[in-house]
């Protein structure tokens, strides 16, 4: 079947059974290889973009559900050039290591900051607690996570001010 | 790498339209709620169907919290999520956000509804000891209309229940008593994972005395979901610390548990009298609350 997908604002359709996973559509039919994937039990967390804002492990949703739907992946986080400030928070308190799970983590971090700019470290570990990082031992991630909240909410105290 | 063997993929747009669909291709098609049971199932080729019919549209229609004519009534499009941080339900039901807090994680719980979860019937799912405890009931729509069951009449044992043919679960409706607490209590071996052992308790008070009483277990329990004897242990007594030792005595001794990778049946048989204790006295200080 046609699938049409709407993915980092951009409208871009595939040729698929429908029995593909979003994943599968993602990785091998447009090319967007950001999104890992990692097991075949739903329960590592590598797959995770997001739809309509909310974090979805893409291995688990088939790519026809996702039609009518927004999705963002980590190749839409950066906006002209800039890194979004979750990603400099993972480069600046060395959020990751071999970054298999980094791309899943980051959009989380994202989709969290979006409803909560303020989180505490319990809230940021709630929020990833069904993403699996080998590598890290996750404190800093948190740290990372931590940093983007920092630097956006200056970013937007000064907006307010302006405003 | 596991893919679901090849099928038909079709959207309903509404209730009506899925009861025809399903009507239509038969019994080798299965609705698809968030897919976090079926799809993990199809990948294994331990589900099979030769159409799926994909209810998300009905969120919408399908997907709000109300309370009305004294119930209240949880669509069956719900999302986890959604039941998580649902005001309406932490007030009158603690023990649904007790229970969803444990289940799963945050990705899987923005796809998962309780609809699914419910009529997924996994022996270890959270949702049907929290919705047995609180004596909720279900509504199911074919074409000839709507049936209202309990949940005792619903849940007829692993992965099976009273919908039929050309039938979707359409809402949960839970009873709003007053002077009612509820809890839930459950051990995993890490989180995120399914229960080991999982207690849901519900008491209802008149004066100093119980009322009423909802004990249901999950993942000890292959027969069915309540634990009758236990509830009628504490109905006409105080609310004490042994009248709930009885009753959790009471449900360990009526569970069945079975040894798997999770652990043994003695660990899980204690872990069902304890964690049955706890909730029963978490429900009681929630009722002074309520
Ligand atoms: C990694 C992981 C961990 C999990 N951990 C837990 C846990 O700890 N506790 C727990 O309780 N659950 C757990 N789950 C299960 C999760 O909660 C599922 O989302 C839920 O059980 C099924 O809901 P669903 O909407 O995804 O159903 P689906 O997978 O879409 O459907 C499940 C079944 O129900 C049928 N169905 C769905 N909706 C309807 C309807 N309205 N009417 C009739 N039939 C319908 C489908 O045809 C299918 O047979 C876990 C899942 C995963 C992937
Ligand atoms: S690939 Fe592991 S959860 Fe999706
Ligand atoms: S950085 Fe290697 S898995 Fe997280």
């Amino acid at each position: 079947m046609q699938i049409t997908l709407s993915i980092n604002g951009e409208t871009r359709s595939a040729e698929a059974e429908p029995r593909t996973l979003l994943v599968h559509v993602l990785r091998d039919h447009l090319d967007l290889t950001g999104t890992h994937w990692g097991c075949d039990t739903s329960n590592c967390g590598a797959c995770v973009v997001l739809v309509d804002g909310e974090p979805v492990k893409s291995c688990t949703m088939l790519a026809a559900m996702a039609e009518g739907h927004e999705i963002t992946t980590v190749e839409g986080l950066a906006r002209d050039g800039e890194l979004d400030p979750v990603q400099q928070g993972f480069f600046e308190e060395h959020g990751l290591q071999c970054g298999f799970c980094t791309p899943g983590m980051m959009l989380t971090a994202r989709a969290l900051l979006n409803e909560n700019p303020n989180p505490s470290d319990e809230e940021i570990r709630v929020a990833i607690s069904g993403q699996i990082c080998r590598c890290t031992g996750y404190a800093n991630i948190v740290r990372a996570v931590r940093w983007a909240a920092e630097h956006e909410a200056g970013a937007t105290a000064g907006e307010e001010a302006i405003a | 790498m596991q893919v679901p063997a090849p099928f038909e993929y079709v959207r309903a747009s509404s209730v009506g339209e899925a009861i025809d669909l399903l009507e239509r291709l038969g019994p080798e098609a299965r609705l698809v709620a968030g897919g976090h049971s079926l799809l993990p199932m199809m990948k294994l080729r331990l589900a099979t169907p030769e159409h799926l019919i994909d209810i998300n549209p009905l969120a919408g229609e399908l997907g709000d919290v109300r309370e009305e004519g004294g119930e209240v009534r949880i669509g069956a499009m719900t999302r986890h999520r959604d039941v998580l941080e649902s005001e309406l339900l932490v007030r009158r039901f603690p023990i649904m956000r007790d229970a969803e807090r444990r289940i799963a994680d945050p990705p899987v719980r923005n796809r998962g509804t309780i609809g699914g979860a419910l009529c997924q019937a996994d022996p270890s799912e959270d949702l049907s000891a929290v919705c047995a405890a609180l004596k909720a009931s279900v509504v199911i729509r074919g074409r000839g209309g709507d049936r209202v069951l309990d949940m005792v009449a619903f849940h007829r044992g692993p992965y099976e229940t009273a919908v039929g043919d050309a039938e979707m679960l359409v809402e949960v409706r839970v009873p709003v008593r007053p002077h009612g607490g509820s809890a839930y209590e459950k051990v995993e071996r890490r989180a995120g994972d399914w229960a080991i052992a999982a207690a849901g308790a519900a008491l209802w008070l008149d004066g100093a005395t119980v009322a009423d009483a909802g004990i249901a277990l999950s993942a000890v329990n292959p027969r069915g979901v309540r634990c009758e004897r236990a509830e009628q242990a504490l109905v006409g007594r105080p609310p004490s610390e042994e009248a709930f030792a009885e009753a959790a005595a009471l449900a360990a001794e009526d569970c069945d548990p079975i040894a798997d990778q999770r652990g043994s049946a003695e660990y899980k048989r204690h872990l069902a009298r304890e964690l049955t204790h706890r909730a029963l006295r978490r429900a009681a200080e929630r009722t002074l609350a309520s």
